[in-house]
């Protein structure tokens, strides 16, 4: 789960990092009025899930009230396109009004797992502002990562190399050791799966601040924080993946014309990869669970029809220990429920698929019946021509 | 022979009183699984379909010698019952449970990892070795007993591949599915290098996905390793990067974890790659005629 970097701040500062003093706008009067307030001369950053946000014109410096309102102007509403956000972009909802602050030295730090040795790892380094994989593959030897030991935590001892190794001496540097302790503190209480500080900065005044925070939570852990579900700008997301996440249905839009509805994940990855081998593209990953029960089967032609791209429908359910005559059923109900007319070839394994195909075929819909994967993936493809 | 189960293996299902828990015990039984033994917190003392359920791992172990565990527990209770299985000794749990956070995962990891049980999963459809016994939730029927070890990150892409390879008469000595969470028990390496040593698995199939290293750390590690033909398949060749599709360790993430490059090493490293989710079965028979 994404937030918003003045949110990421938010939580950062309830920590006690430092950040630079600033204000959430959802107007460009709000952000006359926040401009006003940090003494005119400040920074003007569009909030959107997605990072390259300075190239793309989203983050600005100004220096009166006056061209932070027309700058709010420009930029709400506007869709921001960076490397991350595709090329669709994403819509400006909330302005970051922050004081300018002089920059003397700037920093990389996060905290992440490591899936190679389970454990989470801290990654800092001296060239700041710069995107890390950038570092990583050009100047390796310029990062310093470690993985943090799961029972003895984060020890003050490592912070202080980690701080030494970034140059930092006197108390810069043991404010450096106790913003990386509260750094793992909030990592490990908020379940992230990723805090990244960057640019980490020393100010000329010669004090440590977050200039720039990402935090992603754990999707596993969001139950256990109340707070997380308001937390979320749905602006920055597309709606029928709304849709899907509240049925616990795992939905991607892709762009293509053919909805696809698997059980599984793993599968359903192969549906779209068998659907382009074919010459098929699909509308969307959709993953109703390995179990397809019939409610998310119908909440899953729901939402598939409600995508205006979509001419068809591949149904691919390997039903395992379910019975195909009653995958069959849910199939059925649920495309007449929605009064689906698009064609749909359905592609069923498990227990009784002959009688789940009888059921199809008598059931007066659009359907055909693919006698295996490959199979049904070209008659969709050919359906569509 | 097989790898982690066979017909002497004894289970105890955690979490048996749940409805998924009791659906798959039984399930299991009907395939001929010993279910010896079931436990749930408060329910100790009970019988359910005339299997003993006791309050915890320690004393189903006591009174019925179980040395498996089948873990049903929801997320918020799953990793204690990891820790709890690894405390009472036993030689392997497979956690089927999904949706574990990752910060309870990170110190089971290395609890488990410092014992000498085997953990399968979390977030995974279990072992089956065909024709003796079952632990998890995939279809029994599809099964054949054989000699290729299948080992992969899915739950019905595996059974999707199995299917194949029983159709082409390919039986199976042990299916194990890893599961499909960014932190597991036992991953492609364990697993692989179980059926290296395993003289009735004469193959190996493995299925993998986006995201994160492990298909090229297999591949370097068959390259060196494996004295058995291994033929796979990537899925997610087609996955957007920054999505995560589905399972919680599938995404692609900075450029790493794409499907393209899990393929090129596997192929380096002497994998017979099946280029389409269609033809995993006939990439297996081809990769077992090179062998021979």
């Amino acid at each position: 789960m994404n937030i918003h970097e003045y949110q990421a701040k938010e939580i950062l500062s309830a920590f006690g990092i430092p950040v630079p003093r600033g204000r959430v706008a959802m107007t460009s009067d709000q952000v006359e009025r926040a401009a006003k307030e940090m003494g005119g001369h400040c920074v003007v950053k569009a909030q959107i899930y997605a990072g390259g946000r300075g190239k793309a014109g989203g983050v600005k410096v100004v220096h009166h009230p006056e061209q932070a309102q027309d700058l709010g102007k420009d930029l709400f509403g506007k869709k921001i396109v960076t490397p991350q956000t595709g090329p669709e972009g994403l819509r400006v909802r909330r302005i970051l009004v922050e004081e300018a602050v002089e920059i003397a030295k700037e920093f990389y730090l996060s905290i992440t797992l490591d899936r190679g040795s389970s454990q989470y790892m801290l990654i800092a380094s001296a060239e700041g502002g710069m995107d890390i994989e950038e570092v990583a593959s050009k100047s390796p030897e310029k990062i310093i990562t470690f993985a943090i030991d799961p029972f003895t935590g984060l020890r003050p001892y490592q912070a202080r190399r980690v701080a030494l190794a970034l140059g930092l001496t006197g108390s810069v540097c043991e404010d450096c050791v106790n913003l990386i302790l509260n750094l793992y503190r909030a990592f490990l209480e908020k379940d992230c799966s990723l805090i990244e500080i960057n640019p980490l900065v020393v100010s000329r005044a010669g004090w440590l601040m977050a200039m720039d925070a990402k935090i992603t939570f754990d999707d596993n852990a969001v139950y256990r924080h109340r707070e997380y579900p308001d937390m979320v700008d749905y602006s920055q997301l597309d709606p029928l993946e709304i849709q899907a996440s509240k049925y616990d249905l795992a939905y991607i839009k892709l762009g293509g014309s053919i909805g696809c509805l698997v059980n599984g994940a793993g599968l359903a990855m192969a549906t779209l990869d068998v659907l382009k081998e074919f010459g098929g593209e699909p509308a969307n990953f959709l993953d109703v669970g390995g179990g397809a029960t019939r409610e998310k089967v119908a909440e899953a032609f729901k939402i598939i029809l409600q995508d205006a791209d979509v001419k068809g429908i591949f149904v691919n359910i390997f039903g395992g220990i379910m019975r195909c005559d009653i995958i069959a059923q849910g199939i059925i109900e649920a495309a007449e429920e929605v009064h689906c007319t698009l064609p749909i070839v359905v592609r069923m394994d498990g227990s009784q698929v002959d009688e789940g195909k009888r059921l199809l075929k008598e059931s007066g819909l659009n359907v055909e019946c693919g006698d295996n994967l490959g199979d049904a993936a070209a008659r969709i493809v050919k359906m569509l021509g | 022979m097989s790898i982690l189960l066979d017909r002497h293996s004894k289970i105890v299902v955690q979490g048996i009183t749940g409805r998924s828990g009791l659906f798959h015990t039984q399930q299991c039984r009907e395939y001929g699984s010993n279910i010896v033994a079931g436990v749930t917190p408060g329910r100790g003392g009970i019988h359910i379909e005339g299997i003993p359920v006791f309050n915890t791992v320690i004393e189903a172990v006591k009174y019925t010698e179980a040395n498996v565990a089948m873990i049903f527990v929801p997320p918020p209770g799953a990793a204690d019952a990891i820790l709890e299985a690894t405390d009472a000794g036993l030689d392997l749990a497979v956690c089927i449970t999904e949706g574990i956070p990752v910060r309870d995962m990170v110190p089971v990891k290395k609890m488990v990892t410092a014992s000498t049980m085997k953990l399968i999963g979390p977030n995974c459809p279990g072992v089956i070795t065909p024709g003796q016994c079952k632990v998890g939730i995939m279809p029994g029927h599809i099964h054949i007993p054989g000699k290729i070890g299948v080992v992969s990150r899915s739950g019905t892409l595996t059974y999707e591949a199995v299917k194949q390879l029983t159709d082409l008469g390919l039986g199976q000595s042990t299916c194990v599915g890893i599961g499909g969470d960014p932190i597991i028990g036992l991953n492609f390496i364990d697993v692989l290098k179980l059926f290296n040593d395993d003289p009735e698995t004469e193959g190996v199939f493995m299925i993998g996905e986006i995201g994160g290293g492990a298909e090229e750390a297999a591949a370097h590690w068959i390259r060196e390793n494996m004295k058995k033909p291994v033929a796979a398949f990537i899925a997610g060749v087609t996955a957007p990067p920054g999505k995560r599709m589905g399972h919680a360790g599938a995404i692609i993430t900075g450029g790493k974890g794409k499907a393209a490059d899990k393929i090129r090493t596997l192929s380096e490293c002497g994998v017979t790659v099946s280029k389409s989710p269609t033809k995993m079965g006939e990439a297996m028979l081809e990769a077992m005629k090179g062998a021979n």
